[in-house]
């Protein structure tokens, strides 16, 4: 091993420096440039000898240690060849590339990969060995000890929710999304900082694919590794990235930032045009109800009269009232019900159906707006306390 | 194999026939000394082994390297074609002249060159292909995690295509062993020494003795290899998630027998 000790640092939580922003990122606070890079390229040209044209020019970029940072574009962005330029399966033709402060160039090629878990959307596992010494893969080129891959195997399979009993197995036995599994335990094997991912999910069905997304997701928040990957699915890059990079053909780096940040301003009109028509819903599933200020909405006592709804209806501009006892919520009352009651309480109530919570993404809540007679979504805290509604107006305002 | 067809269809009609070839089969005194059944047995069997081994090394080094690079198609095509249109016999006697001008002599080399050059086709095409057909996203991954060339070849593509390459040695193999026969025409002793003999004889008995083990010998060549093949291949036989399009059996360009 050489001197790689420096990305070594970013391996636990406890590495993932306190430079490493809050993730996931909101769309309501910019945050501060990337994190200390954990691989930059610098003016990095790759030109294919038949190619007429640079499948990359002059690409600078910067991964922040302890981040997943999505290279997305159309095809033929050199996405894919940028990322291969990293663990040298492509040279570039100009330009350099550190990982971890060292030039990608000034080491052997298969120890550099030994230090660079890879990723790919084949997944290619090797048919002819079984679960466990496929994950065994670099532990056994490093020359691990047999006793220290296995109990990292076991590891592993937990940690990316596989089956112990697949273990036995041979590839060719599990399904593409336990194959996937394998393949992201194999590539995660010697605890690699950095993790190279090339269109990972796009061999899976869409149900799978969300799937390994959640637990992507899930995994890196436990492990902080520097993550690359490469899609060109502009949601996937929105969900799973810190930051994502937007490249368009030729390896032009259009916009650089927060999945939020760049939904909300973007660059220019590729970028518009690539992140798609529903960039206002992107954006808002991106967003937690808890970040939205609530509205208290047209609510009463249940021992109210009747003349305090009237008046809580007046102020909100509704012909319903919702209907309290304490923090909790009993349900709401037609405005035209109230005339005969003597407290509000005693109105025909009818439930609310659907709520949310303050972990809800807007986006979810916007469902629940338009499919509620009421408009507004309730939002209940996770005791079932009752803690405001919200309305699209106040969606609205929080997209500004 | 090489059993005149006018005599298998005496066979039928003739019970002495039969009963000369089990007479001679069973004979204690046939199957012993410098031109017993045993001796010429082993001396077809060795030939037969030379033959290959000589010829695996000869084709499937260059065949894996070359389908390493996956470059060389036209190379690989050309050599079964030409394989296939050279007849051993002819071989055996263009050789004859060259191994007695290098002192050589008569009998083994001319037979075994004729062999080797019988045996290289299938194992190379089948080498070649086998290698070059390995799914490449698993030779990225190999790759991509650190494995030096030499190990990508030594641990995944050899392994890889080693239904392939061992399905190129079985049908070379078999076809050594039947044809390695011929020798006895340019005086080489062998199982085919029984049936030129017996022809010359007029010995029936001995003539289907002949016949008849060099048939078992093929049969018993092609049954080890099968047998090898599914030792050494053991993800094969492991149970599948799901049909998938058969892709365990050699592809279109193998050599089956």
């Amino acid at each position: 091993m050489q001197s790689q000790q420096t990305v070594g640092g970013a391996d636990g939580p406890v590495g993932a420096d306190a430079a490493t922003p809050a993730v996931p990122a909101t769309a309501t606070q910019p945050t501060a440039g990337p994190a200390e890079a954990a691989i930059r390229l610098v003016a990095v040209t790759k030109a294919f000898p038949q190619a007429t044209s640079p499948a990359v020019d002059r690409l600078s970029l910067e991964v922040g240690r302890g981040e997943l940072t999505a290279l997305v574009g159309p095809s033929g962005c050199g996405k894919s060849t940028t990322l291969k330029m990293i663990n040298r399966l492509i040279e570039p033709t100009s330009g350099t590339i550190e990982v971890g402060g060292v030039e990608v160039r000034d080491q052997p090629r298969h120890e550099l990969r030994r230090q660079i878990g890879y990723v790919i959307q084949q997944i290619g596992l090797f048919p002819h060995r079984t679960v466990a010494d496929n994950i065994a893969t670099v532990p056994r080129l490093l020359g691990w000890r047999k006793a220290t891959i296995r109990a990292r195997t076991a590891e592993l399979a937990g940690q990316v929710g596989l089956d112990r009993d697949l273990l036995d197995r041979y590839p060719s036995a599990l399904s593409g999304g336990q194959q996937q599994r394998v393949g992201v335990a194999r590539a995660l094997a010697a605890d690699p900082p950095v993790l190279l991912m090339d269109e990972p999910y796009s061999a899976v069905d869409p149900i799978v694919r969300a799937h390994l997304q959640d637990d992507l997701a899930r995994l890196q928040q436990e492990l902080h590794k520097t993550i690359v990957l490469v899609t060109h699915d502009v949601d996937e890059a929105i969900k799973l990235g810190d930051r994502i990079a937007l490249l368009n053909v030729g390896g032009h780096l259009e916009q650089f930032g927060t999945p939020a940040e760049v939904l909300r301003a973007p660059a220019n009109e590729f970028v518009e045009r690539f992140l798609g028509r529903e960039r206002g819903l992107k954006r808002m599933a991106l967003i937690t109800v808890a970040e939205v200020p609530l509205g208290g909405g047209p609510m009463v006592q249940a021992d109210a009269a009747p003349a305090e709804a009237e008046a809580a209806m007046a102020a909100e501009g509704v012909d319903w009232v919702g209907v309290l006892a304490g923090d909790e919520l009993l349900g709401w009352a037609d405005g035209a019900d109230l005339a005969g009651a003597a407290r509000v309480g005693d109105a025909p109530r009818t439930p609310f159906r659907a709520f949310v919570r303050p972990g809800t993404t807007i986006r979810e809540a916007l469902d629940n707006i338009v499919n509620s007679r009421t408009r507004v979504a309730v939002v209940l805290d996770d005791d079932d306390r009752y803690l405001g509604m919200l309305t699209v107006d106040h969606l609205a305002e929080a997209l500004e | 194999m090489s059993v005149p067809a006018p005599l298998l269809a005496a066979g039928d009609s003739d019970p002495g026939l039969w009963s000369e070839f089990w007479s001679y089969l069973t004979t204690a005194d046939n199957w012993t000394g410098d031109r017993g059944i045993a001796a010429l047995l082993v001396a077809h069997v060795q030939i037969s082994v030379v033959a290959v081994l000589l010829a695996a090394a000869v084709a499937i080094v260059p065949a894996v390297l070359l389908g390493h690079t996956r470059r060389g198609a036209f190379l690989a095509v050309s050599v079964v074609n030409i394989g296939r249109a050279l007849p051993s016999f002819a071989i055996i006697a263009l050789v004859l002249p060259v191994s007695l001008e290098w002192g050589l002599g008569l009998g083994f080399w001319p037979t075994c060159v004729a062999l080797v050059l019988l045996a290289v086709p299938p194992m190379f095409t089948n080498a070649y292909t086998g290698v070059r057909d390995v799914d490449p996203g698993t030779v990225e991954a190999a790759v991509g995690m650190g494995m030096t060339p030499t190990r990508v070849v030594t641990r995944v593509e050899v392994p890889n295509a080693s239904p392939l390459i061992i399905t190129g040695v079985r049908v070379s193999a078999v076809q050594v062993v039947a044809t390695a026969t011929l020798g006895a025409l340019v005086g080489f002793s062998c199982l085919g020494s029984l049936i030129v003999e017996g022809f010359a004889q007029q010995n029936d008995g001995k003539l289907l003795t002949g016949a008849f083990l060099v048939a078992v010998l093929s049969l018993v060549t092609e049954a080890f290899f099968s047998l090898v093949q599914r030792l050494a291949t053991p993800w094969l036989r492991a149970p599948r998630r799901r049909a998938r399009p058969a892709r365990s059996d050699p592809p279109a360009v193998a050599l089956d027998a």
